[in-house]
C-alpha cells in the first residue's frame, strides 16, 4: 500500500510483510481487519451519498419532476439504510475502534482475532443482502421499516433487505463483544482504568450499547420479515398485531444507535483537541463518566420518538424528562473541551479544523434536540425537515466531522504518508460551509410544516429548499476531495519517517513505528504515565521493558 | 409574486402558546450555542501556538467548581423547561370537554372527515373560529398523522385504535394539511386544507353541506339518500342494515344483551374481573371482536363483524351508540 513490498532487509511493517489477496481476506490482524472496513465503507458512503444527491435534485424544484413518487421513496430509504447500517454503525468503532484499541492499551491484538474478521465477513454478507434487495428493484419502507406499511403493504425485497440489517447487527455486536473483553482483560501494565486515552472510554461505552441494544433491533426487524412472510400477526393490527409495538422495540435500539454513532466521534475529538492544543483534556473523569452516563440514560429515552402516536401521557413524560436528562452530559463534555483549549497550544492543522467543526454543529444539532426534548414543540416538529436537519447536524454534523478529524488524524499512522495539508484544510472548510448551507434552512422548513419524506412540497417553500441544494453540492465537492487527496497520497504523500509526527501523547505515537509492526509492540509496554501528559515531555507515558539476558546453564546473576 | 416565509401562519390558540415556547427555547439555544461557537474561536485563536503573549500560566487541567457549574446550571435550565413543556402538553392533549367533534379518517392516500351533522369532506376540514375541535383520528390501512402546522399540532392516525387531538382554531382563513407518517408511494399527496370560517359561516356551512344537500352517503344509507340525515342518524341506519336490532335495542329479543343505552361513557364490569371505560375504542372493539372483553354477566353470542364494517360505518355506529346514551354529538 503505502511503502514498498517487503524485501526482507528491512523492518517489516503490517502493510507489507504480506502482500497477498489471501493475506488480507484471512487477515487476523485488528489493523488489517480496520483497513478491510475503512475500504467497504468508504464504498458504501458514496453509494449513500450518491442517493442523497439524488434527493436533492429533485427537491430544487416544488413539483415532483425529476424522479417519479416511487423511485424518490426508494432513494430516501436507500440513503438511510446505507447510510445508518453500512457506514455510520460501523464507521468509527469498526475502522478507528480496531485499529487503535490495542495500540492504545498496550495490546498486541483484540481479545478475539477470529471473531474479529468474522465480524467483517458478516458486514460484507449484510451488505450484499442489501445491496441485492436495492438493485433487484429497490425497496420504499425508510429506514425505520414501520409497521404495518414495512410488514404487510410495501412490495420489493423488503425481508431480503431485513435479513442483510440482521447480519450486519451481529457483525457489530461482535466488535462490541470483542472491545468490552479487550478493554477489561488486554490492558498493559500499568495502564489503569482512569489512564486510559478517553476514545477507549468513548469505545466501551458505544459497545455496551452495541451488545445490548442491537440484539432486539435485529430481531424486531425479522419479526417484520416473519409477519411478511408468513402471515404471522404480530405487528399488524388486521392480524391481530400491534403497531406500536414495533416502534418502541425498533426505537429502543435505534436511539441508542445515534450514540453508537456520536460517542465514538466524542472520543475522537477528545484525542485530536488534546493533541492540538497540547495539553492534558480538562476533566478527564468527568468527560469519561459522561460517555457512560450517555449510554446508559440513551437506553431510556426511546419513547420520544413516539409522542405523536397516542402513547400514555405519563410514559411520554417519563421518557420527555429523561431527555432532558441526557443532554447533560452533552454538554459537560462539550465545556470541558472548551476548557482544554483554554491556555494551550492550538494547532491549526486539518484534524483539529475538523475538531472545532464538530463542536459547531454537534452544538447546534445537541441543542435544537431541546425543541425535540420538550413534548409540546416536539410534537409540532416531528416528522418535518426540523428532525431532518437535527439528525444531520448531530450523525454528520457531529459523526462524519469526528471521522474525518480521526481519518486525518491517525492516516499517517495507518499508511506511513502524510496527507496534503492544504487541500486537508480546504475539504474542511468546505464540509462545514456546505453543511450548514445544506441543513440550516431545513431547520426554518420544519418549523414551518414541511414533512420529511415528500417528493414534492408547496410553491412558498422553494427558495429555502433551493439554498439547501446548492448547499448539498458545495459539502459533497467538500467529501469528494479527501476521496482523491487521500488516495492520492497513498503513492505520492509525503512519507513518514517520524513515529510521532504530530507531537502526541498515546502509545499508539509513542511506541509504535511509524507504520505499525505486525504485532504492535516488540513487547509488553508498561505505562507509567497518566493519559495526555502534555505538562511533562520528557516523561515518556509508557516503555518497553529490555529482555531479561536469558543464561544457559550457569547461575542467574 | 416573490412568496418567501419564514415562520408558519399562527391560527389557533394551542399554536400561540407552543410558538412562545418555541421561540424560548430557541432563545436559550441560541445564547448557549453562541457561547460555545464563539468562545471556542476566540480561545483558538488567542491560544494558537505562535501566539506567545498570552498568559499560559497557572493552567489547572480538572476544577470541580467549574465543572458543578457547567453541570447544575444547564441542568437547572432543563428542569425549568421540562416543566414549562409538559404543562402545556398536558394541557392541550389531556382529554378535555364541551368540544366540536369531527371524526377523521386516514387511508392510502387521503383524509376522510366526518362532522357530526352528516356532512362529509375529503382532503378539506372545515372548521369553525374560537370554538374547541376534537379531532379523533384512525387509519383504515397504515400509519398516517394528521398534521396542521399554523395551528402547531399532530397526532398519528394509526390503524385499529382512535386518537384524540384538540385545538381552538382562532384565525379564520386556509392552512396546509399535511400527512406527516410515511404511508407509500403518494405520501407527499396525501395533502389538502383546512378551512377555518367565522361562526355564522360555519353554521351556513354545516346546512348547505348536510347530507341531504349532498346526497352523499354510504352504500348501506344509499336509500336514505335526500334525506338530512346526522352522523348518528347515519349509524342508526347502519346499526340496521347490519341486522344489529335483530337482538340489541330489540325489546322482544330472545337472548339477553347489554343494554347499549348505558354502554357509552360508563364503567362496564368486564366477565372475569375488572372494568372497562365504554368509548370510541371499546366500542370499536366489541363490533369487530365481541369475544375480546365480555360484559359482566353476559354471554358471548355475537358473531364478530371484523371485515364486514368501515371505518366510516363504525365512526356511524360510534355516534349512533354515544347519542343513545343522551349524550349527543360532541359539544354543538
Amino acid at each position: 500500500m503505502a511503502t514498498a513490498t517487503y524485501t526482507g532487509t528491512e523492518k517489516p511493517n503490517y502493510l507489507n510483510w504480506k502482500t497477498s489477496v489471501a493475506s488480507w481476506l484471512l487477515t487476523y490482524d485488528h489493523k488489517r481487519i480496520a483497513i478491510l472496513y475503512l475500504v467497504s465503507i468508504s464504498v458504501f458512503f458514496l453509494l449513500g451519498g450518491l442517493a442523497a444527491a439524488l434527493i436533492r435534485m429533485e427537491l430544487a424544484t416544488p413539483q415532483g419532476d425529476l424522479l417519479t413518487s416511487d423511485v424518490y421513496n426508494k432513494m430516501f430509504t436507500t440513503h438511510g439504510v446505507i447510510m445508518i447500517f453500512l457506514f455510520l454503525i460501523p464507521s468509527i468503532p469498526a475502522v478507528f475502534g480496531n485499529f487503535l484499541l490495542p495500540l492504545m492499551i498496550g495490546a498486541r491484538d483484540v481479545a478475539f482475532p477470529r471473531l474479529n474478521l468474522l465480524s467483517w465477513y458478516f458486514f460484507m454478507a449484510g451488505a450484499a443482502c442489501v445491496l441485492i434487495a436495492l438493485f433487484r428493484g429497490g425497496i420504499d419502507t425508510g429506514w425505520t421499516f414501520y409497521t404495518p406499511y414495512s410488514s404487510s403493504f410495501a412490495k420489493g425485497e423488503v425481508s431480503l433487505a431485513i435479513v442483510g440489517i440482521f447480519l450486519a447487527g451481529f457483525a457489530s455486536i461482535f466488535t462490541g463483544i470483542n472491545f468490552l473483553v479487550t478493554i477489561h482483560k488486554m490492558r498493559a501494565p500499568g495502564m489503569t482504568w482512569f489512564r486510559l486515552p478517553l476514545f477507549v472510554w468513548a469505545m466501551y461505552a458505544t459497545s455496551l450499547i452495541q451488545v445490548l441494544g442491537t440484539p432486539v433491533v435485529a430481531i424486531t426487524l425479522l419479526l417484520v420479515a416473519v409477519e411478511r412472510t408468513f402471515r404471522i400477526g404480530i405487528f399488524d393490527p388486521n392480524l391481530g398485531g400491534d403497531p406500536i409495538l414495533y416502534q418502541h422495540l425498533f426505537w429502543f435500539y435505534s436511539h441508542p444507535a445515534v450514540y453508537i454513532m456520536i460517542l465514538p466521534a466524542m472520543g475522537v475529538i477528545s484525542e485530536v483537541i488534546s493533541a492540538f492544543s497540547k495539553r492534558r483534556v480538562f476533566g478527564y473523569h468527568f468527560v469519561a463518566f459522561s460517555s457512560l452516563a450517555i449510554a446508559i440514560i440513551g437506553f431510556l429515552v426511546w419513547g420520544h420518538h413516539m409522542f405523536s402516536t397516542g402513547q400514555s401521557m405519563y410514559a411520554g413524560i417519563v421518557f420527555s424528562f429523561l431527555t432532558w436528562i441526557v443532554a447533560i452530559p452533552s454538554a459537560i463534555k462539550t465545556f470541558n473541551w472548551m476548557a482544554t483549549i483554554w491556555k494551550g497550544r492550538v494547532h491549526w492543522d486539518t484534524p483539529m479544523l475538523y475538531a472545532l467543526g464538530f463542536m459547531g454543529l454537534f452544538v447546534i444539532g445537541g441543542l435544537t434536540g431541546l425543541h425535540l426534548a420538550a413534548m409540546a414543540t416536539n410534537v409540532h416538529l416531528t416528522d418535518t425537515y426540523f428532525i431532518v436537519a437535527h439528525f444531520h447536524y448531530v450523525m454528520v454534523g457531529g459523526a462524519i466531522m469526528g471521522y474525518l478529524a480521526a481519518l486525518h488524524f491517525w492516516w499517517p499512522k495507518m499508511t506511513g504518508r502524510m496527507y496534503p495539508e492544504g487541500w486537508g484544510k480546504l475539504a474542511a472548510m468546505l464540509v462545514f460551509v456546505g453543511f450548514n448551507l445544506t441543513f440550516f434552512p431545513q431547520f426554518i422548513l420544519g418549523y414551518m410544516g414541511m414533512p420529511r419524506r415528500y417528493h414534492s412540497y408547496p410553491e412558498e417553500w422553494a427558495v429555502l429548499n433551493v439554498l439547501s441544494t446548492a448547499g448539498s453540492s458545495v459539502l459533497g465537492l467538500g467529501y469528494l476531495l479527501p476521496v482523491i487527496y487521500l488516495t492520492w497520497s497513498l503513492k505520492y504523500g509525503k512519507v513518514v519517517t517520524e513515529r510521532n509526527p504530530w507531537g502526541a501523547r498515546g502509545l499508539e505515537w509513542e511506541l509504535v513505528d511509524p507504520v505499525p509492526d505486525p504485532h504492535n509492540f516488540e513487547r509488553t509496554p508498561i505505562v507509567t504515565r497518566p493519559a495526555y501528559d502534555y505538562n511533562h515531555p520528557e516523561e515518556p507515558t509508557a516503555f518497553i521493558p529490555k529482555p531479561r539476558p536469558v543464561v544457559v546453564g550457569g547461575k542467574d546473576g | 409574486m416573490w412568496n418567501f416565509p419564514l415562520v408558519p401562519p399562527t391560527a389557533s390558540k394551542e399554536g400561540a402558546d407552543i410558538s412562545l415556547l418555541y421561540w424560548t427555547i430557541t432563545l436559550l439555544a441560541v445564547v448557549f450555542g453562541s457561547i460555545v461557537l464563539f468562545g471556542v474561536i476566540y480561545l483558538a485563536v488567542r491560544y494558537r501556538a505562535d501566539n506567545n503573549a498570552v498568559d499560559r500560566s497557572n493552567a489547572t487541567d480538572s476544577d470541580l467548581r467549574v465543572e458543578l457549574a457547567w453541570t447544575l446550571i444547564p441542568l437547572a435550565l432543563a428542569l425549568i423547561m421540562f416543566g414549562w413543556a409538559t404543562k402545556l402538553y398536558a394541557d392541550i392533549y389531556a382529554p378535555r370537554e364541551g368540544y366540536y367533534e369531527v371524526f377523521v379518517i386516514g387511508k392510502q392516500w387521503m383524509w376522510h372527515c366526518q362532522h357530526p351533522n352528516g356532512a362529509r369532506e375529503n382532503n378539506v376540514l372545515t372548521l369553525p373560529a374560537g370554538r374547541l375541535v376534537k379531532v379523533s383520528l384512525i387509519s383504515q390501512d397504515v400509519i398516517h398523522a394528521f398534521s396542521i402546522p399554523a395551528f402547531r399540532i399532530k397526532r398519528d392516525a394509526v390503524p385499529g385504535r382512535y386518537n384524540a387531538m384538540y385545538f381552538t382554531p382562532t384565525k379564520p382563513g386556509e392552512y396546509h394539511l399535511f400527512c406527516t407518517e410515511y404511508c407509500g408511494t403518494k405520501h407527499s399527496e396525501m395533502i389538502g386544507k383546512v378551512v377555518v370560517l367565522p361562526e355564522e359561516e360555519f353554521q351556513k356551512w354545516l346546512d348547505q353541506n348536510a347530507p341531504g344537500a349532498t346526497a352523499a352517503a354510504t352504500p348501506t344509507t344509499a336509500g336514505a339518500a335526500g334525506a338530512r340525515l346526522t352522523l348518528a342518524q347515519q349509524g342508526e341506519q347502519v346499526f340496521k342494515a347490519l341486522g344489529c336490532n335483530a337482538c340489541h335495542l330489540n325489546p322482544n329479543s330472545a337472548v339477553k344483551v347489554p343494554d347499549l343505552t348505558k354502554t357509552w361513557g360508563s364503567e362496564i364490569p368486564l366477565e372475569g374481573g375488572g372494568t372497562v371505560k365504554g368509548d370510541e375504542a371499546y366500542i370499536r372493539e366489541s363490533i369487530l371482536n365481541p369475544g375480546a372483553k365480555i360484559h359482566a354477566g353476559y354471554q358471548n353470542l355475537m358473531p364478530p363483524y371484523q371485515g364486514q364494517v368501515s371505518e366510516e360505518q363504525l365512526v356511524q355506529l360510534i355516534a349512533y351508540i354515544k347519542s343513545l346514551a343522551g349524550a349527543g354529538n360532541g359539544g354543538s
